[in-house]
């Protein structure tokens, strides 16, 4: 096995491209269990950890670029205010050991949908940035899941960032597993408001073959929401706005739990996570 | 390949390092330092903590490749000759020692905690040391033992 070691993203992307096979490694909490378990024997690992570019985030004109190679730890420490969604996403990572080293990067190239982060890059609009020697392309977070574990990257290609476009509104994110720490989503939930468009985002995970945004539920509760005068979310839209969510999953019966559980769970988590969302809007509207 | 790497204040050099292999690994078997454990190889159970560069981190999810010209500090480094560290101590007097497997962890991880939070709350507390287990659920004297090296 062969161990790359760029120290730029000019040298990262020469590589990868002259190795297409090579694994990228960045915090290797997915990587190395694979290779400690003898699941994974790649011809080559592209370690990322020296690649200074990708470990920072900066403002930009639209919103927050968050470089791919940020660890959670940071993410919670430093974004709170701007991500809030991702900030409380990465707070239920594994544990303080994992999100030390765990990146929002890592999540989108193992595209588990059991992934903490995917509910809220599908609810808040993210851009995923990716790049190769031939340049740059930026894939809409609705477009990067293409499979269980698969995504949209060419060989060749590397995760370099995630946009975040300015959101203005409240966000929330839940998840149900067996205990606080260390735990795989048995299902997870996250939601964001756009009042700049009376928008509303939904997306789900680890309830399908991918993270899945829940289209019909967006739609009803951006309608349904009193956008310009807030009154109280009543218990009926709440309610429907779970059940749309729970139809828009295609959970299946496994180790973690039921396809049956899983549906009650999303709709409960929905429910709860937009009527505090929509609190704090009122609240500040 | 050759690993150059700083482990408790110390260049140490290994050779044939197999790419793929842990940091972990590299401790255990090629350094001597057998301090750090190795138990569930996946970062489940933190047996394995040590500093890397000044963080936490699980040694057996770091590439050996990827400690290359980085400081490694193990449990083996926390004390200061035979005078053990507050942390150490205080698992000692608190009786928080069973089987012994996931005290280096949980030693490294609350050394770490006190670093950052010199008075922990009790939620603190549980929230630094949720990514370590202890098989023989001794985690009331293991709390007991931090609040007290708190104290010291």
């Amino acid at each position: 096995m062969e161990f790359l070691r760029p120290t730029s993203l000019a040298e990262a992307l020469e590589a990868k491209s002259a190795n297409p096979d090579a694994v990228p490694i960045a915090g290797g909490t997915d990587v190395m269990v694979e290779l400690n378990f003898d699941h994974r024997r790649p011809a080559a690992l592209l370690d990322l950890n020296r690649v200074g570019e990708l470990a920072e985030w900066s403002v930009t004109a639209t919103g927050t670029r968050l470089g791919a190679g940020v660890p959670y730890t940071r993410i919670i420490a430093e974004l709170g205010d701007r991500l809030p969604g991702l900030a409380m996403a990465s707070r239920t990572v594994g544990s303080p050991q994992i999100r030390n080293r765990g990146t929002v990067g890592g999540n989108l190239g193992a595209s588990s949908p059991a992934g903490d982060t995917h509910p809220v890059l599908l609810a808040t609009d993210a851009v995923v940035e990716v790049a190769s020697v031939r340049g740059v392309r930026e894939i809409p977070i609705g477009e990067f899941y293409r499979g269980v574990k698969r995504n949209a990257l060419e060989p060749d290609e590397l995760i370099t960032a995630i946009h975040l476009p300015e959101g203005g509104g409240p966000q929330q994110f839940s998840k149900v597993g067996t205990r606080n720490a260390m735990v795989i989503a048995v299902c997870s939930f996250g939601v964001a408001l756009h009042p700049a468009d009376n928008r509303v985002g939904a997306g789900i995970g680890s309830a399908g073959p991918t993270p899945i945004r829940a289209v019909d539920a967006e739609r009803f509760a951006a309608e349904e929401l009193s956008w310009d005068s807030p009154k109280p979310l009543t218990d009926a839209v709440a309610r429907r706005f779970g059940e749309l969510v729970a139809a828009a999953a295609t959970p299946i019966d496994d180790v973690r739990g039921t396809a049956a559980y899983r549906r009650h769970a999303l709709s409960v988590l929905a429910r709860r996570t937009l009527t505090w969302a929509w609190k704090d809007y009122a609240r500040c509207a | 390949m050759r690993l150059n790497v700083t482990v408790n204040g110390e260049a140490r050099q290994a050779d044939d390092v197999w790419e793929g292999e842990s940091l972990l690994y590299v401790l255990r078997e090629r350094l001597g330092l057998p301090g750090s454990k190795n138990a569930c190889e996946q970062g489940e159970c933190g047996s394995c903590t040590v500093y890397l560069d000044g963080t936490p981190v699980c040694s057996c999810l770091v590439a050996a490749g990827q400690a290359e010209g980085c400081e490694v500090r193990t449990v083996e480094g926390l004390a200061e000759g035979d005078q053990l560290d507050r942390v150490q101590q205080s698992f000692v007097d608190a009786g928080a020692v069973q089987c012994g497997f996931c005290t280096p962890g949980l030693v490294v991880a609350a050394h770490d905690l006190l670093k950052r939070v010199p008075n922990p709350s009790d939620p603190e507390i549980r929230e630094a040391l949720a990514g370590n287990l202890c098989r023989c659920t001794g985690y009331e004297k293991i709390l007991d033992a931090v609040r007290l090296a708190a104290t010291r």
